[in-house]
């Protein structure tokens, strides 16, 4: 294992990790020793800004949601690309431009089909 | 010392989340196991010195893939959701085993004679800089098939939830 090397500036996040789950384990775990344990059928009533819950919380939702959300991760990965590609367009010159260009116009053809299907409606 | 502590805790994360995500009764656990793997997975990246792409796993996958899948699955039917009754493998196991199995011995034959270089420095040139370079120089076809892979998930994505006849219960 010798060969395994841990950037210093890591170390901060480890830290933070473990303070971050440490804190809400052990707080919880001495909290127990504590707290009065009562529960009644108003205390374990879903808390929903004071109104009592009118349905249940496990129901279908509308699959528009996910067309919304297929679109975030598709512009979500191309910013990706697009971060990599930014850091070294200086050196690459117009050959770099042509490319990302490219790139962008093969993701619009779809963006624009999911447009013109009316995916981007949001009707009722 | 340190090091192989978090590598043995991101191989706990990465394998147990694996295990969890094939092995829970309620699909919505399933999914959260899933974010346990893609952690771990992201911990590997780190323990390689590649920053950017564990940073890639957090926001992409974790944020927005699995957070993706979760929708999937509360959008699917409401018994998915609890199918503790239901078995847990379909019609096709005695199909899927041997090609399971195919795979995996076809993964290790690769893996096992690749002479995999360790370097006992860390890589001193900006990372994020040479996969750029590498996209549009050497893998070039690739990065514009990826684009083509979007604009397909994106073409798919509006075909599936394109409701020729929506259903009669649905929240707005």
């Amino acid at each position: 294992m010798s060969g395994l090397y841990l950037p210093k500036e890591y170390l901060a996040i480890l830290l933070f990790i473990v303070l971050g789950v440490g804190f809400g384990v052990v707080t919880l775990w001495i909290g127990q020793f504590f707290r009065m344990k009562r529960p009644y059928f108003e205390k374990l009533v879903a808390y929903e800004s004071g109104n009592p819950p009118t349905d249940e919380p496990r129901m279908r939702f509308s699959v528009k949601f996910y067309l919304i959300a297929i679109l975030f991760i598709v512009f979500d990965v191309e910013a990706i690309y697009l971060y990599s590609w930014a850091l070294v367009y200086d050196k690459l010159g117009m050959f770099a431009l042509v490319e990302m260009f490219i790139f962008i116009a093969l993701l619009l053809v779809g963006y624009f089909y999911g447009w013109k299907k009316g995916a981007l409606q949001w009707e009722k | 010392m340190i090091i192989q502590a978090i590598f043995i805790v991101m191989t706990l994360c990465t394998l147990g989340g694996a295990v969890g995500v094939v092995s829970s009764r309620n699909l919505f656990h399933s999914a959260l196991y899933l974010i346990l793997s893609f952690f771990g997975v992201a911990g590997y990246y780190v323990l390689l010195s590649a920053g950017f792409l564990a940073v890639i796993q957090l926001m992409v996958y974790i944020g927005a893939i699995a957070i993706l899948i979760l929708f999937a699955i509360m959008f699917s039917r409401e018994s998915a959701m609890n199918s503790a009754k239901e078995s847990q493998a379909n019609r096709q196991r005695w199909l899927g085993l041997p090609v399971a199995m195919g795979l995996f011995i076809s993964l290790i034959a690769v893996i096992i004679p690749v002479n995999w270089p360790i370097q006992q420095t860390a890589p001193t040139t900006d990372m994020v800089r040479d996969l750029g370079v590498a996209f549009l120089t050497s893998y070039l076809i690739p990065f514009e098939v990826v684009s083509v892979l979007l604009s397909v998930a994106l073409i798919g994505a509006v075909m599936l939830a394109r409701e020729e006849n929506p259903p009669v219960k649905e929240t707005k």
